[in-house]
């Protein structure tokens, strides 16, 4: 194992981070406390509770959810992306590392990078909602769990993608819209037939219902389920990365 | 001595079908520079990647030090460091952090001392905090050259190293490339600049469309394949040259005080001396005699034509 070179990679991909401190940290940060302003002190106010929770704190995992989602992402895809742009990805091509040790650099670096979002948002949050949450641990087991799942999400469109478009496409046109009709804002229950049959198919449903859970103790599926979901999803994203690297799909020719 | 990097076979086709290399057979020595030479497209980069790692072979083989490239990649790839053709870096990242994450991702504890050392070889130390967008050309290519050697290689490839450089920072890079090999780093460079084969090489490939031409000392090469010229510069001008030198295909110059003759050093038997003697027997009076050979570039252009045919 190549110790020296999973830190190279990931201390770059840190420090990264840390000169873009504001495009990375604060500005997701601060679009995630306007939902907190807009729907859950004022709005929020004249709705109804949800399973017993207020609306304020029922939103609060559904939007650390679409932030941790797409922060992941973006983190992950650019960063192996803009190397395999910019054509520093010969270095690590050429360096005595595995693929493993290439993906655990990368994918941690966005991973630790979302994780540390999503607990900022958390507290941000309560500066406007009042929220508990009665399963800490289980809330920090899908934080990280789901934020490994879609930084390897993004670390395989980052590869996938030949251009900027690309890069964009999916986690605008498929995972935003996922995660909005993914109960971030409602519970699958008010939905309509066939719609609460139908959002089944959403895998974001699954991600935020769990997520809630660890907050509330109500879900909208069995907490086992999303658990389940969650390591399939995992375990899928594992595979795929594994299967780009043993061809060497869009890396190496 | 074992050759440093054996190839063996070694072909590549890419997907759409064009094969870029058709069987390279070569062996590199250790501590020599050697010079892959050959126009553009001829597969210089293509082999320098496959054995690098960036690029798969299709069949065949590469031994780096006695190490598989494919199998035994670690071992053979922390063994070479390459200056790629195109300067690309990271435009945000300081010339001291782009060459510490290089060593550090060649799996090699940091050491702060070697880096110095480094830097201050290549000229770089007082620009160690400078961000590379702040280079210049010259200076990023430096970077791009410590970064190669930041893992301390045996063997260093560099690709086009003076492509787009000034002829002052080609001289120093000539310079530094010698250095390096005093002490004792095997260098492979590709050139499309004869000029440079000729003034670093110890041996020389020639490559194109794939195939190696030819492998050869560089003077070896020159000795075989140089034609040779000799001008003889006469006393008195004269107006014709006379019937009985037809043979040996001379030229006049205009005013008829030089003549030249051009001879082949492969098949050079002792012919400039019958001319010689020939001249003094029609009374000639010679007043200077030059010979120059033919340059790599003639050698080149003169092989690349006959494989041609």
């Amino acid at each position: 194992m190549n110790l020296y070179a999973i830190r190279a990679i990931y201390k770059f991909e840190m420090a990264r981070t840390f000169r873009t401190l504001m495009q990375s940290i604060a500005s997701p940060v601060l679009s995630t406390s306007l939902y907190f302003i807009v729907f859950g002190t004022a709005i929020g106010s004249r709705m109804g509770n949800i399973d017993g929770i207020s609306y304020g704190a029922f939103i609060i995992p559904g939007l650390v959810m679409l932030s941790l989602l797409s922060e992941s992402i973006s983190n992950a895809s650019f960063g192996i992306f803009f190397p395999k742009f910019s054509g520093t990805i010969y270095e690590v091509l050429s360096a005595p590392v595995s693929s493993m040790e290439i993906v655990i650099g990368y994918v941690g670096a966005a991973a630790t990078k979302s994780v540390t979002l999503g607990l900022l948002i958390l507290l941000t949050a309560q500066i406007f909602v009042d929220y508990h949450i009665q399963h800490p641990f289980w809330m920090l087991a899908f934080l990280i769990l789901t934020a490994i799942t879609f930084s390897l999400f993004g670390f395989i469109i980052g590869i996938w993608a030949d251009d900027f478009q690309k890069l964009q496409v999916i986690p605008l046109m498929v995972v935003t819209p996922l995660t909005f009709l993914g109960g971030a804002f409602y519970s699958i229950s008010m939905l309509p037939q066939p719609w609460q049959t139908l959002t089944l198919f959403n895998p974001v449903v699954y991600l935020i219902s769990g997520f809630r859970w660890a907050f509330y103790g109500v879900a909208d599926v069995n907490v086992a389920v999303s658990l389940g979901m969650t390591l399939v999803f995992l375990l899928i994203c594992l595979t795929t990365v594994w299967w780009i690297f043993r061809t060497g799909y869009r890396i190496r020719s | 001595m074992p050759p440093i990097i054996r190839i063996s076979g070694l072909t590549k086709t890419y997907a759409s079908g064009f094969s870029a290399l058709q069987g390279i057979d070569l062996d590199i020595q250790q501590g020599e520079i050697f010079a892959l030479l050959g126009p553009n497209g001829a597969g210089k980069t293509t082999l320098i990647s496959i054995i690098c790692g960036i690029s798969s072979p299709s069949e065949g083989s590469v031994l780096a030090d006695g190490f598989d490239i494919v199998k035994d990649y670690r071992a053979a790839r922390s063994k070479i460091g390459l200056v790629p053709q195109e300067l690309c870096s990271d435009a945000f990242e300081n010339v001291w952090s782009a060459v510490n994450f290089s060593r550090g991702l060649f799996g090699k504890p940091a050491n702060p001392q070697y880096i110095e050392k480094l830097l201050r070889q290549l000229s770089l130390w007082d620009k160690k905090d400078a961000q590379m967008r702040e280079l210049s050309g010259g200076m990023k290519r430096r970077v791009m050259i410590a970064k190669a050697l930041s893992h301390e290689p045996d063997i260093l490839f560099l690709d086009e190293p003076t492509a787009g450089v000034d002829v002052e920072l080609r001289k120093d890079m000539w310079q530094m490339v010698r250095e390096l090999r005093e002490q004792g780093v095997t260098i492979i460079l590709t050139t499309h600049y004869i000029e440079e084969a000729e003034e670093m090489a110890d041996r020389i490939g020639v490559i194109r469309q794939g195939k190696i031409l030819l492998v050869e000392e560089k003077q070896a090469l020159m000795d075989k394949l140089g034609s040779k010229q000799l001008s003889i510069r006469l006393q008195q001008p004269i107006s014709d040259i006379p019937a009985e030198l037809a043979e040996f295909n001379l030229q006049l110059d205009q005013d008829g005080t030089n003549l030249s003759y051009c001879y082949d050093s492969r098949q050079e038997g002792n012919s400039i001396a019958r001319l010689l003697r020939k001249l003094t027997k029609q009374g000639f009076e010679i007043r200077d005699l030059n010979s120059s050979e033919s340059s790599l570039e003639d050698i080149f252009v003169s092989l690349v034509h006959e494989k041609e045919q």
